[in-house]
């Protein structure tokens, strides 16, 4: 294959910009979006002021926070299309459907209820405002659920068939696609553990009042909402993330053996609580593979297949071939096999239609059926192509779940602390929450770093490889869009965090005028 | 409702978000004239407050239209945005400003300065309107690519190839594409001093935005009737309906227009929209409505237009160096299933719009 190796990288280093940049601000807009909500209904509930108060502040930063979300998102729709024009068409048919779907029923929801909830405060009833707010939250929502099939189904790709005719994958089955395990898992695990950062947010920025002796009322009141949902947030996320864990060894077992650190497989295999990766470590080598570990015996077995002893597939194992527990899994050398004659045989039933031969192109057609599954393994030069990034896929795992538990023990503590009266008076652990803050952010990232460089080198697992999905541009061309990104959105995020600290320090007694 | 059905109606819907698109572009009109009609502070403050209550609902347009597109016309997706490189990252950077810009504009601890995000708020006014246009010229004037699905199964396995370096940029060469993106420009401008003669309350304003929609009005006209007139004596590319094959033929968009007449109809009544809009309101200067007349009447004729361009077995993306490459309703459109899947999901619409409607007569209410 002759697609410019330059070409694949920046094209790969600017959807990971432009996608890590998005998601700073989404995960706030989801969290802070249910705990601003639950704020308004204590306010239509008990009428208290204080709630409207409350509610407000936080809402202003939310504002501040969606219109970069809103501003960063549409970049990656674009994206699809300008870099990743091969994939466009090959899986248009599948994954185009989730963004119109999410376009028509979620975008207009949150574009029109939001701004009834900033301009609307004086203009419609309590309740209806209430509802406008909760169905902004809502709308943000479904259309992460929308974006995450879409994305579940890259890794796990269902409902559909790969049509000869048109030389693309065609859907068969809508709601195979929307209710695929993988689907609603990955909707789960990313919008609740979303929750930790609106959660994490809100305690932080809390604390700072009370370091700084003010609005105590305020402060201590979004303590206690803010920790209790991220307690439940991360509580659910742990729930959703075994069950996450779980799917991806049985769908993408390079992704769990990438994020284990795991080169040779085997039965009753250890998890590596946490290890330092020998970084000349190479698959099919006789090295070592970590420097040290910690490893809890028999837990990574049970995770990936609730049994102790079931065997696990390790990076050389999917390379080389295995057979274990009555399942047999051929070489990748054997599947690029595969994979080459799907693609010849794809080639022999385009000549042969266009020759009306019905005889050589059903003889063609049956060929490429035996060997569809591998079709992707066909764009590959050797078997090592298909190892991610393990280092990155290993530790940025073990930064999200040990982050994850940290914030769990940090929200139980203040909750308690905050419950007793005696956070308000606990200077330090105000401090530690809001030097927290970036941490959740951290925790957050890594999740999908864990998803996204795990995956590769699949845009659609089995099926279609990042080398042969690009655009047919210059690799310059998306070098300097890549960096004309990387200074516009750096420049954009400077702004939000000014005018954020801005916002935060003028507190909710301040006038907003900016939304009236 | 056969394969055909579906994918006419898939690019009435496209079409029609387009069309929305376009009179919603109003935003952007009025974001262009901020300087013309905001000199003073607090002037700049009621445009800008006006604005910034409706710009969300042009960009879910955009991106709705854009997600739509894809769905629906996956190979237009592909071939367009990844050919077209340098017009659709323009388009986008200049929407990625303006996301920002009116959430942060007014606001405290603004590190920029207001007259940065002013600058972003024009400079998205200026070029959307003009790239979008210049864009959807290319629906009739073409662009250069092949297409050939083959090459997936080749060492270079991308199907869609722009035949030239310049990515998209190439467009702006043609007077004729210019000539659309001006048009929408000029009108854009027109539906925004409408919109702001219906929605804020101010004398002097309410002059200034008479006095410019005189100025833009005539600029807009003298540009669309030069590109309608155009377009209607110029060739265009028929695909064949029962061989496939794509030729060229003469006044093509002239033949549809007489072989549609529910479209020539369509367009008429637009057209007619428009001009009522903006007459009566220059007529009458305590006429506030004109934005509803001309609004109704952009949606209805950029619908014809589109409409214009891809049914009646035309090819809507002609590529001017392989004419089998062009793409047409028929070769680019998903398959029956997904249109099938996604046609449910469109009886959402009405729904949608009624929500919308509901929420800002409410909003609007004095």
């Amino acid at each position: 294959m002759n697609v410019d190796v330059s070409l694949i990288d920046w094209s790969r280093a600017q959807f990971a910009l432009t996608a890590m940049y998005h998601w700073i601000f989404v995960p706030l807009t989801l969290g802070l979006g249910v705990i601003m909500a639950i704020m308004e209904s204590l306010y239509y509930k008990t009428g208290k002021d204080k709630w409207k108060r409350t509610a407000k502040f936080w809402m202003k930063l939310f504002g501040v926070n969606f219109a970069i979300g809103v501003a960063t998102g549409i970049i990656l729709e674009f994206e699809f299309g300008t870099n990743w024009s091969n994939y466009s068409w090959f899986v248009g048919d599948i994954f185009g459907a989730p963004l119109a779907i999410e376009g028509i029923i979620a975008f207009f929801m949150e574009a029109t209820f939001i701004a009834v909830m900033f301009f609307g405060w004086k203009k419609v009833s309590k309740g209806f405002h209430l509802a406008s707010t909760w169905l902004t939250v809502f709308g943000a929502t479904i259309s992460a659920l929308w974006i995450l099939i879409a994305n579940a189904w890259m890794q796990y790709p269902v409902g559909m068939e790969f049509n000869p005719d048109t030389m693309r994958n065609e859907m068969n089955d809508f709601w195979a696609l929307v209710l695929s395990p993988v689907a609603l898992n990955k909707f789960f695990h990313t919008v609740i553990s979303s929750w930790l950062v609106g959660s994490a947010f809100v305690v932080g920025i809390s604390s700072w009042f009370l370091i700084k002796k003010r609005e105590k009322e305020f402060a201590l009141d979004s303590v206690k909402i803010a920790t209790i949902v991220g307690t439940i947030g991360i509580l659910l996320s742990i729930y959703s993330g075994d069950e996450s864990g779980h799917q991806v060894a049985q769908k993408q077992p390079m992704k769990l053996a990438a994020m284990e650190g795991l080169y040779d497989g085997g039965h009753s295999v250890g998890l590596v609580g946490i290890g330092i990766l020998n970084p000349q470590k190479e698959a099919n080598d006789n090295k070592e593979t970590f420097l040290f570990d910690v490893k809890i015996p028999q837990l990574l077995s049970f995770l990936a297949n609730r049994d102790f002893n079931s065997y696990v597939p390790g990076i050389n194992d999917i390379i080389n071939g295995y057979t274990a527990d009555n399942t047999t899994e051929i070489s990748v050398a054997e599947k690029m096999n595969k994979g080459k004659q799907a693609i010849a045989a794809l080639s022999d039933y385009s000549k042969a239609r266009k020759a009306k031969d019905t005889l050589a192109a059903a003889e063609a057609k049956e060929r490429l059926d035996a060997n569809y599954k591998y079709f992707g393994y066909g764009y590959f030069k050797s078997p090592e192509e298909v190892v991610p990034n393990v280092p990155l896929v290993f530790y940025s795992f073990r930064v999200m779940v040990i982050l994850a538990g940290y914030f769990l023990i940090l929200f139980i503590i203040v909750w308690l602390f905050n419950h007793k009266k005696r956070f308000e008076n606990m200077t330090w652990l105000q401090w530690v929450c809001l030097l927290s803050i970036p941490l959740a952010y951290i925790t957050s990232q890594a999740g999908w770093i864990v998803a996204e460089v795990g995956r590769q080198p699949w845009t659609i697992q089995d099926i279609l490889p990042v080398s042969a999905a690009v655009s047919d541009i210059s690799a310059g061309s998306v070098k300097t869009t890549f960096f004309i990104f990387l200074f516009l959105l750096t420049a954009l995020f400077i702004a939000e965090l000014s005018i954020m600290i801005k916002q935060i320090k003028l507190g909710p007694g301040a006038e907003d005028n900016s939304h009236e | 409702m056969d394969y055909a059905f579906f994918q006419h109606y898939w690019w009435f819907l496209v079409s029609l978000l387009a069309a929305l698109l376009v009179f919603l572009l109003f935003v952007q009109g009025g974001q262009s004239l901020i300087y013309q009609l905001g000199k003073k502070e607090s002037e700049l403050r009621l445009l800008i407050d006006s604005l910034g209550k409706k710009w969300e609902l042009t960009f879910t347009t955009l991106v709705t239209f854009g997600g739509a597109f894809f769905a629906s016309f996956p190979l237009f997706y592909s071939t367009s945005f990844g050919g077209a490189y340098w017009v659709w990252i323009l388009l986008l950077l200049t929407f990625v400003i303006q996301g920002v810009s009116f959430e942060y504009i007014f606001k405290q601890g603004n590190l920029y300065g207001q007259k940065t995000f002013k600058v972003f708020l024009f400079l998205n006014g200026l070029l959307a309107p003009i790239v979008i246009g210049t864009a959807v010229s290319t629906f009739f004037y073409g662009a250069e690519f092949i297409v050939n699905k083959d090459n997936l199964t080749g060492v270079m396995p991308i199907i869609s190839q722009w035949q030239n370096s310049w990515h998209g940029l190439e467009a702006l060469q043609v007077f004729d594409n210019v000539a659309l993106g001006l048009a929408v420009f000029f009108l854009a401008r027109c539906l925004a001093c409408l919109y702001f003669i219906n929605n804020i309350n101010e004398e002097n304003i309410n002059t200034k935005a008479h006095k410019h929609l005189t100025i833009n009005a005539v600029a807009f006209l003298l540009f669309f009737l030069y590109y309608i007139i155009r377009l209607l004596f110029k060739e265009g590319w028929r695909q064949d309906a029962v061989s496939g094959i794509i030729s060229i033929e003469p006044y093509l968009y002239w033949h549809n227009l007489l072989q549609m007449p529910v479209v020539l109809v369509i367009l008429l009544l637009g057209v007619v929209g428009v001009l009522y809009g903006f007459i009566r309101t220059y007529l009458c200067p305590k006429f506030r409505k004109g934005i509803w007349f001309a609004g109704i009447g952009t949606v209805l004729t950029v619908l014809a237009v589109l409409l214009l361009a891809g049914f009646n077995n035309t090819a809507y993306y002609p590529s001017l160096v392989d004419t089998q490459s062009s793409l047409t309703i028929a070769n680019s459109s998903s398959s029956l299933f997904t249109l099938k899947a996604m046609s449910i999901v469109s009886l959402f619409i009405p729904f949608v719009l009624a929500y919308i409607w509901y929420v800002w007569r409410k909003m609007d209410k004095k």
